[in-house]
């Protein structure tokens, strides 16, 4: 029990910080620049895929180990991850349509936005794979907390960055480099200070 | 054969099963929208200005639709949103009156003094935080133009003279502006009023005279010619009512320091005919000097260059000998609103 606690622990920190899905995997960028000029949509986008992600990731472990390797067909991973993550953010956004209205007005508006996004394969896919820590595959609790880990980790950069380009609109910025190319710029040196925590070892 | 039925199977039983679940769920999950909530939001100027005191026009068609809102609530689409809004939901529908934002303050680079050179970031509220702005007046605009980012109809620039204009045509009333002001210059009026103060300056007269040549000094000049009573002077500054019928064009001409702003190009003139009796009942109510003169019994005449276009004397006159003549830029409805007004106030 500690160990699969402190595995959990370590799959926590290195997916928010070490392993950073935007900083450091650089998988989904496209909502990292697109939903990143306000800090109250990059809050609810974030949420969004904390929300999406987890459910994702708990959903294809159950595929991937039920029918992918019990039927010995796991090439077809990404085209049924795809069509599985597709369809269950739809489901997932009239659960919360019918249910939960509250949510939905708050989340609703970023669900399409991420139906196919790659992060969200990108966890799905990473969870398939070698547990670096614990040198197995991922249980069905390691692949949960990862992929609300990762989400946070999404979240968390989406903040940060949001934050940045808020204060950037006041600040006086070359014209050619004004909007975009000033986020791309502002984003490669947050990788680089992101780099630094790859210095956090957790590998016995 | 057998390498190519298992992928087949799989991929398609997980798109079937996936399939039916969504056709299923969207079935039972179904939440009923109303359609006319799209059809609303469709004819809204989908600005998401605000100005309805909704989050953004889909909010605002919700609560059209709803019952919540007045389909007459959608400021900057006035009346002809209004109309259409009445027409899908099936009521009767009037706009509200349509408001126009007005700068009070006219004390530009040549008017108003200068106490410091403002050089930083070329934003209103910046400016105010570092030592509340370049100019010696505490309350006037500073042009540095957070109204012009605020506005979403681009409505609003900054003159040469660094002062903010306001392009009536544009305009919606949605206030963005108003909220945008650090200095709290801008306020919005009901459209059919065309003259305001430009002034903002809370100071004592001979301060003001100091440091702006358009400054109010407060003389109380404008609320004393305003029979009305439609000005009083609160805080050292004239407070116009617009809620009465009162058109301040009197103030606007009485005002020694010029404060008051009048956006009717040329105001037309009274002109009195042949069939005036010299009763002299004009000259009564007239409120400038010298513009009427005659001899009793004859026929009296109007110094055209002096006339202000109050419209007083046609109403007081006995022999109904007095018209309104030219007026540039002076539209009809303008001229029979101010009839009525005439007309309502004796």
């Amino acid at each position: 029990m500690t160990d699969s606690l402190t595995g959990i622990v370590q799959i926590s920190i290195a997916a928010v910080l070490i392993q950073n899905f935007v900083l450091a995997r650089f998988l989904g960028l496209c909502p990292f620049f697109g939903v990143s000029k306000k800090l109250s949509s990059a809050t609810g986008m974030g949420m969004a895929v904390v929300f999406v992600m987890t459910v994702a990731s708990m959903i294809t472990w159950w595929i991937n180990k039920a029918i992918l390797i019990d039927m010995g067909v796991e090439y077809l991973r990404t085209i049924v991850f795809i069509l599985v993550i597709a369809s269950l953010v739809q489901l997932l956004e009239m659960v919360l349509q019918k249910f939960t209205p509250a949510l939905y007005d708050s989340l609703g508006i970023y669900l399409p936005l991420i139906t196919t996004n790659c992060a969200i394969l990108g966890v799905a896919i990473i969870n398939t794979g070698i547990n670096v820590f614990s040198g197995t595959g991922y249980s069905f609790v390691e692949s949960t907390v990862n992929g609300a880990a990762s989400g946070i980790g999404f979240t968390l950069a989406l903040v940060l960055m949001a934050g940045l380009r808020e204060r950037l609109e006041l600040a006086d910025i070359p014209k050619s480099l004004d909007g975009l190319p000033i986020a791309f710029i502002t984003a490669g040196l947050m990788a680089l200070a992101f780099l630094g925590f790859s210095g956090l070892s957790f590998f016995k | 054969m057998g390498d190519l039925f298992l992928p087949v199977m799989v991929v398609g039983g997980v798109g079937l099963f996936f399939g039916l679940g969504l056709a299923i769920a969207s079935k039972t999950l179904k939440v009923f929208i109303d359609p006319n909530i799209s059809r609303v939001q469709e004819i809204l100027p989908n600005a998401n200005c605000g100005a309805c005191g909704l989050p953004g026009c889909a909010a605002f068609a919700k609560a059209v639709v709803e019952g919540r809102a007045q389909p007459g609530g959608c400021i900057p689409g006035g009346e002809k949103v209004a109309v259409n809004i009445g027409d899908i939901l099936g009521v009767s529908a009037a706009a509200a009156d349509p408001m126009k934002a007005v700068v009070h303050c006219r004390g530009g680079k040549r008017e108003a003094m200068d106490r410091s050179i403002y050089k930083g970031i070329e934003d209103c509220h910046a400016a105010t935080f570092t030592g509340n702005g370049s100019k010696v007046c505490p309350d006037g605009c500073l042009g540095l133009g957070s109204c012009v980012k605020a506005c979403l109809f681009d409505a609003i620039t900054v003159n040469e003279n660094g002062l903010a204009v306001v392009d009536r045509d544009k305009c919606c009333g949605c206030g963005k502006c108003v909220a945008a002001c650090p200095r709290n210059v801008i306020s919005l009026i009901p459209s059919v009023h065309k003259v305001f103060l430009a002034c903002s300056n809370h100071d004592k007269g001979r301060l003001v005279r100091r440091y702006c040549t358009v400054g109010c000094t407060a003389c109380t000049v404008c609320a004393k010619a305003t029979l009305s009573g439609a000005i009083t002077i609160e805080n050292n500054l004239p407070v116009l009512d617009y809620g009465t019928e009162e058109i301040f064009i009197i103030a606007h001409a009485k005002c020694p320091a010029k404060c008051y702003m009048d956006l009717v190009k040329g105001r037309p003139k009274a002109n009195i005919d042949t069939k005036c009796v010299g009763c002299g009942r004009c000259a009564e109510v007239c409120p400038m000097k010298n513009v009427i003169s005659g001899a009793p019994g004859q026929r009296h005449v109007i110094d055209k260059d002096k006339c202000i276009g109050c419209g007083n004397c046609i109403n007081n006159c006995s022999a109904r000998a007095i018209s309104m003549w030219g007026g540039l830029g002076y539209d009809a409805v303008d001229m029979r609103n101010k009839r009525q007004r005439n007309t309502s106030t004796g």
